[in-house]
Parts: C-alpha cells; structure tokens; sequence
C-alpha cells in the first residue's frame, strides 16, 4: 500500500508531524504496530477508575467484545482481521499485517468539540491540556455527544451525566504515568509530552518504512485525524491501514465550525420561504 | 520437563525471557507467547525492534502470529515432522558443513562423538520402532540404548513398573572415559551418523505432505533459522504446553533440544530455549513438586521395586559416578534431615522407610479413574479445577460425585464446587443432586496479595511477594491451611503406631506463626529450603555444602543459596538492571541465569564472539568470570582433563558444560532417560485424520499410556464419524480452567462466551454462519460453543486432501459470569509415557450446526 494514498489531496506535507498543543501538553502516543491486543489497558482503566462491567456479551466480531468507547468504557481495543482470500505471501510485512489491533481513547483534541458544545463550562481544559468533564459540574444535556468527531464522550444511564476518559488526571496530579499505559506491557501505550511524542512517532514511522511497513503514518498530527481547526490530537496514534479500517474519520471538523454557514443557510432558508409565502399570499 | 532433561540435564527453561531480546531470530511454536505471556513479550518486542526476526509456527493464526514476519499453519500434532526436517536441512547444509564453529560446538559440548551399543536398532530398520520394544507391554527395555562398553541394570533397563521414572540425566552406569569415541563422527554407530541416518526421511517433502506445509514456506524458516546460528547470531526457541500436551509431547521438546544443540545456540546469549511456564508457579510446582514420581529437586521418587528397598539400595540405584548426580545422597539425605530432623538417623537410614513408596500411576488422569472405580475415597483440590480442567471432564465430574469427600479451597465457588447442582448433566436431569452421596466442604482461600509468599516463573526465577492486605473473613493462604492442617493430622494421629501414624509423627512441623491467623513465618520455610546445618542451625551457602552424614539439612537441594544468611532471602531481591540482572530475584541453581553457559565460551574458555560473550575463562585470576554466575565449577581450567578414577564433577573434563548428565555433554542420542526412544519420532496424535506418512506401520506411540475403558473410547485413526483435526487452547482474558477470571466482571466481559472457532470453509460445508451454535462431538461427550468463523484458521492440504481443524478455547464452564461449553468434555484420558501428560492439543472431533436447548429443541442463534 502506498503511504501516500493515505494523506488527503489537500493536506500539506508540512502538517505531517505537526500540532499545535500547547507547551507542556501530555497525552499518549498509541503504537499500534507494538500492540498485541491483551487488552491490559482497558482493565487497567476500569480498575482504576472503578468503572463497571457494561455491554456483556458475545460478538462474533474477531476478539472484540468490548465494541465501542463509551459512558463506562474509555479504552477501546479494536480487531480487525484483514486477510486476503487466497494465501498471502511467505513472508509478511513485519509488525501487524493480517490483524489489526488498536487501543482507541478519547483524543484529548487541542481544539475540542466537547468542550466547545458545553454549556455548563462542566468540560474543561485542565493544566495538562488535557480534556476533562467535571461530575459535579455537568448536568447531563449531552451536547457534546454530537460534538465529539469521534463519538468519544457518552451519557451514562445510571447518573445521566456525560462521561469519558480523564487522561488519568488524578494520577498525573500525582505524578504517576496513567493506568492504560502502565499496564501496556509492550509499550505500546507511551505517555508524555505531546512534542516529545510526536518527535518520537514520527521517527518510529521513518523506521517503521525503512522495515517495510509502507503504510505507517501519524493519525492525529494536524495532517490526519487533527484536522480543520482541531489543531492535533494529545492522544494520537501509529497506524499502518487507512484511518476508516479503524473506523476512525480520516478528516474530523467540529461540528462547530459549520455553524456560521448552517446560520446563514437558514436565515436563507426561512427568507426564500417567507418570499415565497408573500408572493403566494399576492396572488 | 523430560524433554529438555533428558537432552540438557536440568528440566526447566535454559534462557530468560530477557535473553531473547538479544536473539537475532526468535521462534515460538507450541506456545501462543502474545496471548499467554504478554508481559515476557515484550523482549521479543525489543529483539524485533532490534531487527530479529520472529517466526510463530502454530495451527492458528494468533496473537502471536499477527507480530510474527513468518506465520507457519501447519497440522496439529505434526511438529516433531517439521523439527525433524529441520534437523536434516541443518545438517545436510552446506553452511553448518563448512563454517567450523558449529563442529567445533557440537563435537565438544554434545555426544555427537559417543559410540553407541551396536545391537541398537533404529525406527529406520524396525518400520517405526526402535530395538528393545515389548511387544504386549507397551514399552521398551533400553539395554540396546546404551552407551558401547556400558551396561545397565538389567533391573532398570526391563522395568516391572511401567511407571518408574528414570531421572532425568541419563540412568546409565559406567563412566564417561570409558565411553568409546569417535571424534571423526564416522562410525555408523556414533551418535552423528545415528542422528543422521534418523532424520533422513524428515524432508521438506515430508514436511509438504505432512503438516500441510508449503515447501517453499518451511525452507524458508530453515535458512532464517540456520543464518541467525552461528558464532555471532543466535536463535532462541520458545515453546509451551502446546508441545508437552501430545501423547509424543516429550519428543517434540528434546528434538528442539537436539536441534538447538546441532546448531550450537544452547548456554548462549540470545539463544537457548525458553520453557513458557509462567502460570502462577508451574515451574515452582515441578522444582518443589506437586508431581508423584518426583522430590523435590528432581530426585527420583522411590518405588516400590527391590532396587530402593532400603536407602543403600535406593543410592546405589539412581546415583551416577559421574557428574552432579554423584552427589545423591547429599541431597537425598539432607532432604530426609530437613523433613524428619532428629528422628532421622543414620542407623534408621534417615527414615528413608517413612517416604512413601510409589506401586504404579499416580498421575492426576489415573487419580481419577480411581475414584471413579472407588478406590480414592477423598481429593483435596486445591488451585485446580477439574470438573472444567480435567481431561474428559464428563468422566472427571463423575469421578468427583464418586468421592465421600472432596475440599474445594478456591477464590470463586468454582464447578468443581458447585458440579453437584449445577453441571449440565444435572441441568438436564439425567443427574440427581439426591444420587451423589460426595461431602463438599468449600473453604475460602486468600488471594496472591493477601499473603506472603513467591512464584518460580517461567525462567527458574524465584520472586517473593509480601501480603498487601489482610484476608478477609475466613480466607486463609495455602501455607496456613497447610500448617493447620499437618498439626491437626500429627494430634490425631499421636498415638497411632501404624506405619501412617509413624510418618506423621516422625515429620518436623514446628513453624513460628504471625499475627492474629496465624500464619506460619515463610521466611523459617525458605531457610528450611535452602538448608542449614543442623548443629548450629545457620544456612548453608548452597548445594555445595551440603553432606550426606546427617550434618545437613535441606528441603530443596536446587533451591539452596536462596537464604545465604539468616533473614537475607534473595528472592527478595529487586534490583534490576541490563544484562543477567543477578540482583533481581533468586535463579536455581545458584542464580544462574543462562543454564549451561559454560557453551558461551569455546572449548578454550574464550567467547566465541564478542557480540554473544556471557562468561568466559580469565587465564589471570584462574577462575570463570563475566556476566552471570558460572554454570561450571568456577575454577576448572577449559583444558583440564579428568584422573583416572575421578567421580562427581572431577571426573568431567574442562570443556563440558552440561554439568547434570553423566558424561558432561548434551545427549543429541538421549542413551536411556526417555521411554519412548533415544531419537525423536514422528508419531500421529493418538487420534487423527490421516495415516504417518512417515511409518505407515506405526500409526502411533507405541509407548502412550492409555485408558481403554467404555466412558474413555477413542477415535480410530481416520475415523469417517470425527473428522476434524482440534485443539483447545488458552486467551489472554482467563487464566487456565476460569476460577480467577471467569467471575471477575472486567475479565468476563472481554471474553464473556465460549466459542470454536472455524474456517470459512468449513462453516460454509456446515451452513454455519458466523455467531451461531455448534456442537462439537466426540466419544467421551458432546458440547457447544458459539461459531467465530475466522482466516485466522485455514484448511491444510496433507496428503493430498483437505484437512479442516477447529480451535476452542478450554477456560469455559456452567459458573462465574462468562460461560460455556466445557471444550474437555469432548478431550480423553491419555498420556505421554515420559511426563504422563494428556493429548489436549490435538485430537479428532465432528461438529453440526445448532445446538440442543434444554428442553430438547434445536436452536441456531
């Protein structure tokens, strides 16, 4: 597969490895070509922030029987097999080829759509840039449901307030390293700063095409996956396939950003249908 | 472990996972490592990221598989064809023929040079069999194995016993110098023309024709293997239960053994081969065992044969006058010093006559057929849950409702609790509760942070863990459920004179305890381990010292050095660092932590290269030295050579490095220690679809220990009624038969159902559409799992037609929160003669669409 196939026509080579975080940021770099898919990270989130059991039952969707991020879910690691109908070939490119799996979490964006669709000022951006919703604070419109391009933050139907992933924000208050990535046994899961992270992805994906994986990119650079005034993703990931195999948008907007234009087609709207009440009451 | 201690001397991992980063090309076959090992994995992460390369060779595309550069599929229960295969390639390549290191490798540290008795016969010659076979009896008489000018106790060699075990090491007399050698490697008799002549039918056609593997595809494993071997790359092999669980898995481990030896990769940084064990303290109940033809530290349990009727007898027997065997009764003796302390004396031969005598199979299988047929009357099980676990499990549940009694001390009420009420055949009524007349008693046990204690993980490391938290309410750890037990036994029996009463009383039991439950002080059980002298009580420094005149005792002679100095226990230890990391943890034997490194060194004791150099001879100090604790006597020269007469460790030369066995060298010819053959053989599963392509006259084992009976049948080879190859298998989401992860909400639900999983193919031969039932049947019992139709499985062509294999997962039973269809209840009763394991990963099954529901209907969703 060719690399660039996957960069959208208008994206400038120069956003590649680019965000716009801001100094001191932390987030996470999710190296897909080193998970194994055990799934310690989604137990070790749910240990830690004592969240429930949810969603119990059989998919026969690969390995994945978690499905989605959600209320009480907020690691996610997807499979998805991709194996060609005939056999493939003697040797196969190196660091997960047939079968895909990805840790998934919220993005942390720079530019959040949550955040930005709150009304309560109940989701704020904390000391870390990290993206977080206060409990005490949000009283469960669910705004940002929609907001979110990722389909990250979900109401609970026990409290029916909106939760999702706090980067761990207790712990790092604490300086310790967050639960998912602690109990990354591969290090596949790296936490940090955002600029020395992005520093890091980008050379392990230079490494990663000098071993053959033609397909590595940066999703979640301002190139791929931050887009369109997102700015970047604190949280951001290695992948090898395109972003909808993950079932990741390739270019995420906020919600936000059309409004002025959904304004300015409606007031259009309700004039052409005022003109055309008024012209129909002349006759 | 047979497999590596027949070949190697010692039966646990050679290397550490740690090691293998170092590996320039890592192959992982019998073991999902990804799935079951995923915190070790990450060193074969750091070796990929160094450019190793990684090869899985596994039925089933895994875990493992999707980080591998080469997935093989190949049949299961053919791997001994492929390793086979590869010990031909190897030795008939023109690289291992020409670069020097490997003859230099192999005529120094193996017995490649040892000539053979000449009335030896091979599987060539015998259509599949080797010389010495008993016809009737299913078994061997090994006198024909032996070494040229040694003899062996007739005794031995025609075993009355089928059980008996001969130790690992070698069980043959005589000494090494009077072995006969041919260091040309020409003698047809030597062991490199043996091995030679062996493996010749083990082609890449075979492999082909047999596993269903590609030609292309095996030569290609082959030259990656051979290239990354040699004096400055190494490859290390990891394996797993998925080999030790055939009726020839002993086999398919000592052939990587012996492959692994020819291609000089054992003792070395980056090489070796890595028993995965890991689960909790697999390898801690082998070394201090749970096993019944096992003491603790591999010393043959006695039998009750005339060659251990006494103490004298016992030694006479099973010591060697070679190598660290020789020293038998220092450890022997001091183990009886330590159990029966001064009752013990050497008038009454240390109360050797106390130690239970082993009559016959006591392994868990033939357990429970005793207590099916009523002979066992009682079974406390303890971390094990066989109504789930046990091999044919229909027949294990109904051996369990044939006990008076049965302790379940588990975390979770566990099946093996609860199969009374519960279990599908009481579900379904064709079992009443009111019929089993069995008395449960469930006790709560405590978990791993609510008491102290240590694993023995995969690699022979031992790592203490103090408890976190106190227990709640009635849990108790094993050693206090132990402790308090062994002291109300000794009350009860006080003033019985049987010869049970005499055991107990005779047993040293005094243990200080802790707190308010308590709990007795470990730290006394780990100096008691490691050993002491008796007069003045002070540890022993390690197995060195101690003695056989009662001066000593200890309780594990491999584990000694663990306690040095009173209250300094090096299991404690936790600093880590690069390289052999000697501080982290304590490693048996003496904290080595590559066995056999004295092969990092060539035969002048200098590395072979400075990229592999681990330990190496300074001429300047007159000792061994480097990065990790010599697996040698620290001070032997590289170029000493034995006395006439010498006896223990003086009596190997300076260039063997294989310390356990008789003559000091790796047994590519393993002379007498294995039952089913000096060379490994391909044998079929005990049940498969297909002929052996190999001995079209020797279909199976000729040596497999089996149990015929009208609950236990099995299939005929090529049974039309059960024509699937399957498997049964582990996730990363539960731990073993589920008691500690079936009932915990955030492990159920990632793994909340049983499932089998089946190619496209063959869901689409059965109509069977991804997430409907299946029934899986076989002779012993029939069960159901979802479908999870998956490429991950693929159909094989072996022999010119169209193999099909489905895979299960075997954590599932009727309790906790994640359920399903118990996958050993389709599994039989069979062994491996050496290590009396089962045959879980590969026996023949039908399947159907859709599935009975209780009340009789058929349902598909």
């Amino acid at each position: 597969m060719n690399s660039n196939a996957l960069i959208p026509p208008d994206a400038q080579s120069s956003l590649i490895g680019s965000t716009d975080a801001r100094p001191g940021a932390v987030g996470f770099l999710t190296d897909t070509t080193l998970c194994i898919g055990c799934k310690a990270c989604e137990v070790a989130c749910k240990q830690w922030n004592q969240l429930p059991m949810d969603n119990f039952g059989f998919t026969p969707t690969s390995y994945d029987n978690t499905r989605d991020l959600g209320a009480t879910t907020w690691r996610h690691v997807a499979f998805v097999e991709r194996f060609p109908n005939s056999d493939g070939a003697v040797r196969m490119p190196p660091f997960q080829s047939s079968w895909l799996m990805m840790s998934d979490i919220c993005k942390h964006c720079v530019n959040a759509g949550c955040m930005q669709a709150c009304p309560t000022g109940a989701i704020i951006r904390t000391e870390y840039d990290t993206v977080v919703i206060q409990q005490d604070v949000c009283n469960g419109c669910g705004y940002c449901v929609p907001a979110c391009p990722f389909g990250v933050p979900q109401l609970s139907l026990s409290d029916h307030k909106a939760h999702k992933c706090t980067l761990c924000y207790d712990r790092v208050k604490e300086s310790l390293e967050p639960a998912c990535s602690k109990a990354c046994p591969t290090d596949s899961i790296q936490f940090g700063l955002v600029d020395e992270l992005m520093g890091r992805a980008t050379g392990r994906v230079q490494e990663l095409k000098e071993r053959g994986v033609d397909g590595a990119y940066i999703y979640g650079d301002r190139a791929i996956g931050g887009t369109k005034g997102i700015g970047g993703l604190n949280a951001f990931f290695i992948l090898t396939a395109p972003p909808e195999v993950y079932n990741l948008p390739r270019e995420p907007e906020l919600p936000q950003d059309k409004t002025i234009q959904a304004y300015l087609s409606s007031i259009g709207a309700a004039i052409a249908f005022g003109l055309a009440m008024v012209l129909s009451l002349c006759r | 472990m047979p497999g590596l201690g027949s070949r190697l001397g010692r039966g646990g991992a050679t290397t550490t996972q740690q090691s293998m980063g170092d590996s320039d090309c890592i192959v992982i076959m019998g073991a999902n490592m990804a799935e079951n090992h995923p915190v070790g994995f990450r060193f074969v992460m750091k070796a990929k990221q160094q450019g190793a390369t990684l090869i899985h060779i596994d039925p089933r595309f895994s875990r493992t598989s999707a980080m591998a550069d080469i997935h093989v599929p190949l049949r299961a229960g053919s791997d001994i064809v492929f390793l086979g295969a590869l010990v031909n390639y190897v030795i008939n390549s023109e690289r291992w023929n020409s670069d020097p290191f490997f003859k230099e490798y192999v005529l120094h540290y193996t017995n490649a040079a040892t000539i053979i008795n000449r009335e030896f016969r091979d599987t060539e010659d015998l259509g599949g069999i080797f010389s010495g076979y008993v016809p009737g009896e299913g078994r061997y008489a090994t006198d024909t194995w032996q070494y040229a000018g040694q003899e062996i106790d007739p005794g031995m060699a025609q075993h009355p016993v089928q059980d008996v075990q001969a130790r690992e090491g070698g069980a043959a007399t005589g000494t090494p110098q009077a072995a006969r050698l041919d260091p040309t490697l020409q003698d047809p008799f030597c062991v490199f023309q043996l091995v030679k002549r062996h493996f010749a039918r083990y082609t890449p056609e075979m492999v082909e024709r047999s596993c269903g593997v590609p030609r292309d595809l095996f030569l290609h494993v082959a030259e990656e293997i051979l290239k990354n071997s040699g004096r400055e790359r190494t490859t290390s092999f990891a394996y797993a239960v998925a080999w030790t669980q055939h009726t020839v898995g002993t086999q398919m481990i000592s052939c990587c053994a012996l492959l692994q030896l020819l291609l000089g990769n054992i003792g070395r940084p980056g090489g070796g081969i890595l028993a995965l064990r890991g689960h909790a303290t697999i390898q801690g109940s082998t070394d201090i065992p749970t096993l019944y033809n096992l003491l603790p530290g591999y010393i043959t349990m006695p039998t009750s044969t005339p060659q251990h009727a006494s103490l004298g007898a016992y030694l006479e027997t099973e010591s060697l006058p070679t190598g660290l065997w020789y020293y038998l009764p220092n450890y022997l003796i001091s183990l009886l010093k330590a159990w029966y302390g001064d009752a013990a004396t050497e008038e009454n031969d240390y109360c050797y006559d106390l130690l239970p005598k082993v009559g016959g199979d006591y392994s868990f299988e033939a357990m429970l057929l005793m207590m099916k047929d009523g002979i066992m009357k009682g079974l406390f099980c303890m971390g094990q849950n066989p109504a789930v676990g046990g091999q044919n499990a229909v027949l294990a549940r109904q051996a369990l409702a044939n006990l008076d009694w049965l302790v379940v001390r588990d975390i979770h009420e566990i099946e093996t609790a609860a199969y009374w009420c519960d279990a599908p055949e009481v579900r379904n009524g064709e079992v009443s509760p009111q019929d089993i007349k069995t008395e449960i008693f469930f006790l709560p046990a405590a978990l791993t942070p609510e008491k102290d204690g240590s694993y023995t993980n995969t690699q022979r490391l031992v790592q203490y863990h103090d408890k976190a938290v106190e227990p709640p309410g009635d849990c108790r750890s094993e050693a206090w459920f132990m402790y308090h037990l062994g002291n109300r036994l000794k009350q009860l029996y006080a003033d019985d004179d049987s010869p049970r009463g005499c055991q107990l009383r005779a047993l040293t039991w005094e243990y200080p305890t802790e707190g308010d439950t308590e709990d007795p002080d470990l730290d006394v059980v780990v100096k008691e381990i490691n050993g002491y002298t008796v007069a003045d009580r002070r540890p022993v420094q390690d197995y060195n010292s101690l003695k056989d005149d009662g001066t000593t005792a200890s309780g594990c002679w491999i584990y000694s050095g663990i306690m040095p100095e009173d209250g300094n226990n090096l299991s404690r230890n936790r600093r880590g660092s690069e390289g052999a990391a000697l501080e982290w943890g304590f490693a048996w034997p003496r904290n080595v932590r590559l066995l056999y490194n004295r092969a990092s060194a060539d035969p002048s004791g200098k590395p072979w290269s400075e990229r592999k150099a681990w330990i190496w001879w300074d001429p300047a100090e007159g000792r061994w030295t480097g990065h990790d604790v010599p697996d040698f006597p620290a001070t032997k020269p590289p170029d000493y050579q034995p006395p006439e007469g010498a006896k223990g460790l003086p009596a190997h030369p300076g260039d063997a490095p294989f310390v356990r066995m008789a003559d000091g060298r790796g047994a590519l010819f393993s002379a007498a220690s294995l039952k089913d053959g000096p060379l490994p053989t391909h044998y079929e599963p005990f049940e498969t679809p297909v002929d052996n392509a190999l001995y079209p006259e020797q279909p199976q084992n000729p040596a497999a220990i089996t149990f015929p009976r009208p609950d236990n049948q099995y299939h005929e080879v090529n049974d039309p009624r059960f024509p699937y190859v399957i498997t049964t298998y582990r996730l990363t989401e539960h731990h073993t038969a589920g008691g500690m992860s079936r009932w915990v909400p955030w492990l159920a639900e990632l793994q909340p159902e049983g499932f089998v999983e089946i190619s496209p193919e063959l869901a689409a031969e059965h109509r069977i559409n991804n997430g409907d039932w299946v029934t899986i049947s076989t002779l012993r019992g029939e069960t159901n799992a979802k479908a999870l139709v998956t490429r991950r499985i693929k159909p094989l062509r072996v022999d010119g037609r169209t193999v099909h294999q489905v895979g299960m997962p075997w954590h599932y039973g009727f309790g906790g929160l994640a359920k399903g269809g118990i996958a050993n209840d389709l599994s039989s009763l069979i062994e491996d003669p050496n290590s009396r394991i089962h045959e879980a990963k590969s026996f023949t099954c039908n399947i159907r669409k859709g599935r009975a529901t209780a009340n009789g209907e058929q349902e598909t969703r």
